[in-house]
């Protein structure tokens, strides 16, 4: 139990901290590394929650297929601009009023409610019954879902061909 | 640790991704802020299903994850397309839309 506690504060010091490196860091390229590593974050965080397949699913398709898609993004637009890759924020003080107060609404809404402190026992490999369901009873969604994903990525390419 | 460990945690979070689409004056670190506000979402998601024993809360973020990256790449080709039309990635210069 201890080890759980003390690996969920590394995960929140990790996650959060990063967080924070991306919206503050000046460098958008740098930016896009520390949301890699917030990405990497997550992911530890599913392992503590006991869901390695999202885990593994969290790496290959967040951290390793939206990072590579930003840093594309940002050597494309570089070349077309020929700035600096450096970014400045605006109304800082507005925006930190607006997120702190939405923070403290989310914390009022939780404090007090009847969450449950123990997990209960999962029958079986969780891998195993993510599958299972996904396969049985959400098979619609799951199909609907591959037709979502060709018709983005059908989409990204026309938007992003170049011009004849 | 509690169910309300995962979810405050998933609550800063999202408020700091907020804050970065907020604040951000280059659209692609606004696109980083959405991502991160949409990964805490899934932090909640599963903390959910772990709590309560049931799987269909992480079949549920298997579902975001994928409709996510779909949101990225057609976000991003966006941005491409934007950059070869006004030659900018700045929000504030994206102002067609006004009157």
């Amino acid at each position: 139990m201890s080890a759980d506690v003390l690996a969920f504060w590394f995960l929140a010091i990790v996650l959060v901290g990063s967080a924070l490196a991306v919206v503050l860091t000046k460098n958008l390229f740098h930016a896009v590394l520390w949301l890699a590593l917030a990405l990497t974050g997550t992911a530890g965080v599913f392992l503590l929650l006991d869901a390695e397949f999202l885990a593994a699913v969290q790496l290959l398709l967040y951290a390793g297929g939206i990072v590579t898609i930003v840093v594309f993004a940002i050597v494309v637009t570089e070349r077309l601009v020929g700035e600096r890759l450096s970014q400045t924020s605006r109304r800082i003080g507005g925006g930190a009023v607006v997120a702190g107060g939405v923070l403290a609404l989310l914390l009022n809404a939780m404090r007090g409610q009847p969450f449950p402190a123990a997990r209960p026992e999962m029958a079986g490999d969780l891998t195993r019954l993510i599958g299972e369901t996904v396969l049985t009873r959400f098979v619609l969604p799951f199909e609907l879902l591959a037709v979502l994903m060709l018709a983005a990525l059908m989409g990204a390419i026309y938007f992003a061909r170049p011009d004849e | 640790m509690g169910l309300q460990a995962y979810l405050t945690l998933a609550a800063v979070v999202f408020c700091i991704g907020l804050f970065g689409v907020m604040t951000r004056r280059n659209t692609i670190g606004i696109l980083l802020g959405i991502e991160l506000m949409l990964n805490s979402v899934n932090i909640n998601l599963v903390a959910f299903a772990r709590y309560s024993g049931d799987v269909t809360g992480m079949v549920f973020t298997l579902f975001t994850i994928c409709i996510t990256v779909a949101e990225a790449a057609v976000g991003l080709a966006l941005v491409i397309l934007l950059f070869r039309v006004r030659r900018t990635v700045t929000a504030d210069h994206l102002d067609l839309l006004k009157g």
